[in-house]
Parts: structure tokens; sequence; C-alpha cells
């Protein structure tokens, strides 16, 4: 009987160690949040929504349950962190200033990667929450929805150091920056176009000048900038080169032409803007473009970057786009 | 009838002790009583060695689901996928069967809670019992639900083998089935008669080089108790053992024999599928020739799924509820319910007209059956190489980090070394069904015999039907 009740007791024990040393260890862990990342299909960022105090240090512990992905924190200068299937990257975060702040994941995951969002909730301070300005865009009140056509593009791609050799005083409106935001280039080229003391210039002379105060109105850091930021957020869809073939936009355009509605989020979506076509791109001005990128393209499967790029961020951005339109470096 | 008779081998058997013991006579070779060596007779004679192990893999059978419900849903990074799929499955594939047969059986910690419950005690029976006690029903007797066990798991298997959370629940459900049926029914009714891995391994026994059997038949004749039968857990009388594909290796005979008069024997590999003649033996029965199709054909389904190189095959087999994956799940049962017991069939039928046989086709099936199960254990072996050996620094990773949370206990979490076997890989396949296809041609040559004289015509459907078999394996494993 001593062997009987000597063979449940290790039965026991060895179960009873089984089960607690997981538990146990699951337990130690849940001191710091355990975030899983999964692909947006299969259900994003695990917990979604996080809340913690001013000051307070929110430490994290990401891990992927399918494939690599990446964290990073809307409007903050923290690089991006990998999230790798299996192990375990741990992060910690202390805000100091209240607010709503996106995280995000950066890789490429799947065709809905943009959808990978969460949100972390910052409050208790006593400071002010800082006021918010509309963007440009609904300052100016554009439609950023409305159809918009190029009445007249150029015979050949704009450039800047042309624009330059030519010599010409712009008046000096144009070279005002408020001008360049709340401008398409079609406006600035009518505009020029109309200008008596120009009138010796040809149509593609006037383009050169338009690509000339694009160029005035960026910088080599913005525009480096803005590379990096389209590389890592935008060329998935709208492709390295701009032209829309980015390695979801069959994803996003099935059939090839007109609406498509994604199976798994039931969204339509349609075949991104081809940014190096000037009947579209040229009718479009700074501010638009900064709408589109906040806002999202509605209906369309573009998506709402307002939570996660600076406004800084944001213009560098736009600045970039011009470069599929214009050549704006400058040639000696 | 009584108890005894009702035995699962004992089914159709008349308990006549001279034809039991001339049927008994080893049709070539002799056996090796490993229960006669002074050093290994205390470790099995004591049944402390065999529950310390049981014990231990109990508790890693519990870890392994709480593994999987709770560790990481990396499958790689999983102790539940890697060890149950990469590990175990293997090692029960490549070890415990072609070498122990049912071993794995007598180590197997599912039925121990249940058992414990339904006799009172581990090593001793109390009076404290749980169960109703009641015989498990005549018309679910054999192999059939095994085989839909095996079949279930296969339209399954793409999530199941990839994700911890569903393999959790499988070990889970598996867990307690085998106690619920340990409380409804007698002795190992969930390991006789439902467990898929049973099946498995028991018709894959009977190529293997170990058996439990009686020494000498007239003892037994002579022993009114038969503490053996009473002692058994699987309900089996060794002495009316024909074959190893029930015997579940536990052990309880040898050690309740008061005669000394059960050995565990070493024998030549496939013993079982003939018998003293050279015929086949009498225990083969078509539930068992059903399930040994279905192992052929979930041989190949699985190895097109997932050694395949067709993306659509494996997304369907993933997307479960999907149209696609009802299409697969037509396929994968039209192949096993249809078409290999319909192509077997028709094999044999073409051997019977061939050589004029007049036997009855059924008969004849179940006669041809033991062709099947060398053709098949090779199949699997050249399968499991295909994805053991480059996965088996996944092993010592999850060793490490069991959960899939950033441990490192043992200093090998990081591990990528694994066997290089890309190279001889193939060379190695192609040997392994080369080796099943000739084991099961020369088993279908020697059951064609009549008389001294091989009937070669009897022999070449059912040899074409192992060779087209075998390339079909060969294609969907090394192209």
């Amino acid at each position: 009987m001593r062997t009987e009740w000597l063979a449940r007791i290790i039965v026991i024990v060895l179960v009873a160690a089984a089960v607690t040393i997981p538990l146990g260890a699951n337990w130690f862990r849940s001191h710091g949040v355990v975030m899983h990342a999964r692909m947006a299909e299969t259900g994003g960022w695990t917990p979604e929504n996080l809340s913690v105090k001013v000051g307070q240090p929110l430490h994290l512990r990401l891990t992927s349950d399918d494939v690599m992905h990446s964290f990073a924190i809307g409007k903050s200068d923290n690089p991006p962190l990998d999230v790798i299937p299996g192990e375990m990257t741990d992060v910690t975060l202390t805000f100091d200033r209240p607010g709503k702040y996106t995280f995000y994941c950066t890789r490429w995951c799947s065709v809905n990667h943009w959808r990978m969002r969460g949100t972390i909730e910052v409050t208790g301070s006593e400071t002010a929450v800082e006021p918010v300005h509309p963007p440009l865009y609904v300052t100016l009140g554009l439609d950023i929805d409305a159809e918009h056509h190029a009445e007249v593009i150029p015979g050949q791609f704009p450039s800047a150091s042309r624009g330059v050799k030519l010599g010409v005083n712009l008046p000096v409106e144009y070279h005002s920056h408020d001008y360049y935001l709340s401008h398409s280039p079609v406006e600035v080229w009518k505009s020029l176009h109309g200008e008596s003391s120009l009138s010796q210039l040809n149509d593609q002379d006037i383009w050169d000048l338009v690509a000339l105060i694009w160029q005035t109105n960026t910088t080599p850091q913005g525009l480096k900038e803005g590379q990096k930021l389209y590389a890592t957020n935008c060329a998935a869809c709208h492709g390295e080169t701009g032209t829309g073939d980015g390695v979801f936009a069959n994803e996003l355009d099935r059939p090839k032409s007109g609406e498509h509605t994604d199976m798994q989020t039931g969204a339509m979506t349609t075949r991104p803007i081809d940014f190096t076509d000037p009947n579209h791109v040229l009718a479009a001005s700074p501010a638009h473009l900064q709408g589109k990128i906040l806002r999202g393209g509605m209906g369309t499967g573009m998506p709402y970057w307002g939570p996660i790029f600076t406004e800084e961020q944001t213009w560098a951005l736009v600045a970039y786009l011009w470069t599929f339109q214009f050549d704006t470096e400058e040639h000696p | 009838m009584n108890k005894l008779q009702e035995a699962p081998c004992l089914e159709g058997v008349s308990p006549d002790y001279n034809e039991i013991a001339s049927s008994l006579r080893p049709p070539f070779g002799e056996r090796i009583n490993l229960f006669s060596f002074p050093w290994i007779r205390p470790l099995l004679q004591s049944r402390w060695p065999q529950f310390l192990i049981r014990a231990l893999a109990l508790a890693g059978f519990v870890f392994t689901i709480a593994a999987g419900l709770f560790g990481s849903r990396v499958g790689s990074h999983n102790f539940a996928i890697i060890i149950v799929w990469i590990a175990w499955w293997t090692a029960l594939k490549l070890a415990f069967i072609p070498l122990g047969g049912r071993s794995w059986c007598s180590i197997c910690p599912i039925p121990l809670p249940g058992e414990w419950l339904q006799q009172g005690g581990i090593f001793t029976k109390s009076r404290q019992r749980f169960g109703l006690n009641l015989r498990w029903p005549k018309r679910l007797k054999g192999s059939w639900l095994q085989s839909s066990g095996f079949l279930l798991i296969g339209l399954f298997s793409a999530i199941t083998l990839t994700d911890a959370r569903v393999t959790a629940w499988v070990l889970l459900g598996l867990f307690g089935l085998a106690i619920g049926l340990s409380l409804v029914f007698e002795r190992r009714a969930f390991c006789s008669y439902l467990c898929p891995i049973g099946g498995f391994s028991g018709i894959y026994a009977k190529t293997a080089p170990v058996e439990v059997r009686v020494v000498d038949t007239a003892i037994c004749a002579a022993h009114s108790e038969k503490t053996c039968y009473h002692n058994c857990p699987w309900g089996l009388y060794p002495v009316a053992l024909r074959d190893s594909a029930q015997c579940g290796l536990c052990m309880e005979c040898l050690r309740s024999c008061p005669r000394d008069n059960i050995a565990i024997n070493l024998r030549l590999f496939g013993t079982d599928l003939l018998n003293n003649t050279g015929q086949v033996s009498k225990s083969s029965r078509l539930d068992e020739a059903f399930l040994a199709l279905v192992m052929l054909g979930s041989a190949l389904a699985f190895s097109a799924v997932f050694i395949g190189p067709w993306g659509s095959l494996k997304s369907a087999a993933y997307a479960i509820g999907s149209s696609t994956w009802l299409l697969y799940g037509m396929g994968f049962l039209t192949l096993n319910l249809l078409v290999m017991p319909g192509f077997f069939a028709l094999a044999v039928w073409a051997s019977q007209r061939w050589a004029g046989s007049k036997t009855q086709l059924r008969r004849a099936i179940t006669g041809q059956s033991p062709v099947l199960l060398p053709l098949g254990l090779f199949a699997w072996i050249a399968f499991t190489i295909s994805f053991a050996f480059p996965k088996m620094n996944y092993v010592l990773s999850v060793l490490s980090d069991p959960l899939g949370w950033g441990w490192n206990l043992l200093g090998t979490a990081n591990t990528t070394w694994s066997p290089e076997v890309s190279g001889f890989s193939p060379m190695l396949q192609v040997t392994l069904l080369l080796i099943g296809l000739y084991w099961s041609t020369s088993v279908a040559h020697r059951l064609a015999k009549t008389g001294n004289q091989p009937n070669i015509q009897k022999t070449l459907p059912v040899m074409a039907f192992c060779m087209a078999f075998s390339l079909a394996m060969l294609w969907l494993l090394v192209g």
C-alpha cells in the first residue's frame, strides 16, 4: 500500500509541476504587457488599446504570432522595433505629454498591413493639452474627393535646372511658401502663362519655372526624409517608382479596372494612384496631397496617416511626391 | 459466451490450444526471450521503471497541453508543436513502431489517470473504484473507429500540425475521451478501439521484431485462474495472441503469470505477416485491411499537402471551413474511402480471376492485406525523413524555451544546427520506398504460394498496386 501511495504522490507532484510552471511563469510575465502581433486579417495587435499615465513607464513585451512585424509609434522619433515570430522584444515607453498615440506596423506584412494599428491613451497630467490647429487643406476648405484633371500638361519632364537657366525674375508672390502650398502646378502654370513679363517664354519654359518654384520650396534634407517615409509607408502600394505598381497593387485592384472589395475587411479598394501621371497629379496642390495623406482616400483603400506623421513629416512626404513630376535636382 | 471468449483477439477463434500451439510455432528463425536475461528481467518484472517513465510522460503531456494553450502561437517556438509533431511523431515512426511495435503504448500516459480511477489505484486495485465497467459494444469493435479518427485528424491536419492551440485542444480532447471511456467501459476501451495512434501503431506492430507470447501453451491450458487475462488492461488472453496488433506491451501478463510462462521475444521483422505455413495470418480482419489502406491514402495525402509543390493545395488544407477546404476534404475522403480501397479491391479481384480462385472477395482482400503493411510503414518513414531532420534544431530550441517566451534554460534556444541531410535525403527516401516495395511484394509472393509452388498470376495485380503506390510516393517525395 505504501508503494501505491508513493506512486500516487509522484503522479500528482509531477502533474502539478507540469501545470504550475507555465501558469506561474505566465503570471510573472503578466507584470509587463505582452503584446502579440498578427497580420491585420487575423487580428492585428493584441491588446489593441492601452492606457498609461504621463511619466509612468509602460513596459511592453512584443512578439509576433505569424510573420515579422515592426512596432513604431506615430509622431515619435523612436526608431521602429522588429517584432519577430516566437521572440520577445522588450521596450519601455515613457510619455511626457498627454494625448492619444497611435502605434503601428512598419513591415509590409500583408495587403491590410496598414490596418495593424492600436492606440496608447496617455492621461493624468496636469499639463494642458496643446491646442490642435486644423491642417491646411481644412483651412483652405479643399474638397479632396473632388475629381481633378490637369487641363494642361508639359511636353517633357519639367526641370528646375532649366528653369534657373532661363534667368527669369519671378514676381514676388510666387516665392511665397503659402502660395506654393495652396496652388496646384497647373494653377501656377496658368498664372505664369498669363504674366505679360513672361510672354516671350514657351509652354515648356513655364513648366520649368513651375519646377523651379517647387524646388525652392523644398530642401535636400526634407526630400531625403520624404523619400524614407515614402519607401517605408507608401511604396508597398504606390511602388518604388511611384507608378502605382507596389507589391500590394494587384491585391487592391481585382479586376484590373474598377473598384474592388477586400475579402477580409469588406472595404472598397482601387488601384493605387500613379504619381508619375501628370494628368492627375499636376491638378493637385500640396495642400490637396496633404489632405489625402492625413485623411486617406475614402473608398480607395488609401490609409489615413494623420495619427502617424508629424506635420513636418507630412510636408516632407508631399515634397518627395513631386519628384515624380519635376526634376528638382540641381544640375551643374 | 464468457468474457474470456469475448476478448478481442479471440473473436472468431475457437479456444483450441493445440491449434493455437501449432500457429505459434515460429515460421522462420527463433525467438530470443528478453525476459530470460537476468539484467532485463528485474526491469520488466518491477512496475516501477515503466511507471516512472509513464508518470514523467504524463507530466510532459500535461505540460505540452499547457504550452499549447498558453505558449507562443508561433509553431516553431512552441513546445506542443515541436515536441508532438516533430520529435514524438518522428520517434514513433522511426523507432518506437519499426523496432518496438506498440512499445509507445507501453509508456503512453494518456490512459493512466482513467485507469487509476477505473481500478481505484495505480499499482493495485482497490474497492474505491469509479465507473460503470461496461463491456465495449460488440458492433463498435475492431479498428473502424480508429480509422475514422485518423481520417478526422487528417482532414484538419494542416491546422493541427501547425497551430499550438489546436494541438493542445486535440490532446486535451483525447485525454478527456480516454478518462471518460475509462469511467464508462471496462479496461482500455479508448486504447483498443478509438485511439488513432493505437490503430496506427497496432497494424504496423505486426512488422516489428518484438512480441509478447506464452512459452508453453500446455501450461496455460492447465492454469485455471488465467491471471494473465484478468490482469491484462487490454483484455487480451496471451495464449490466444496470433499477432501483436492488439498487445500494448504493458507487461502485466509477465508480472502476473505464476508459472513464469510468458515471454517477451525478439523475433524477425514481419513475423506476424505470415503464419508458419507461409499463409496469411488468420487474425487478419477487414477492419485492419481498411485501416492499412487509410494509412496508405493518408501517407499520399500528407506528402502531397506538406511536401508537394502545390501551394493552392496547402492553402486549401489550411483554410478550414472554406469552400476550397471542403474540396480538399472531399478529395482526401475520396482518396481514402474510395480510391485506395477501390484499387486494392480491384487488384485482389483481378488476382483471383487470373488465378481462377473461388475465394470470396472480402476474404481475399483480408488475406492480401498484410502486403499493405511494409509498404505503408516504409512510406511513412520516408515521408518523415523529409521534414524531421531539417527541423531537428527546433527541438533543441523549444527544450530551452518551451513556451516561446524568450527563455534560454539550456542555452540552446537559438540553436540553428540541424543534421544536414539534404544531400542524401532523397536517396534515403528512395531506398526506404524500395525496401517497403520489396518487402511487400515478397509477402505477396509468399501469400500466393499454393503448396510449394508460387502462383505468380495471383501476385501480379497486387504487386502492380504496390508498385503504383510506391511510384506515387516517389513522385511526391523526391519529384
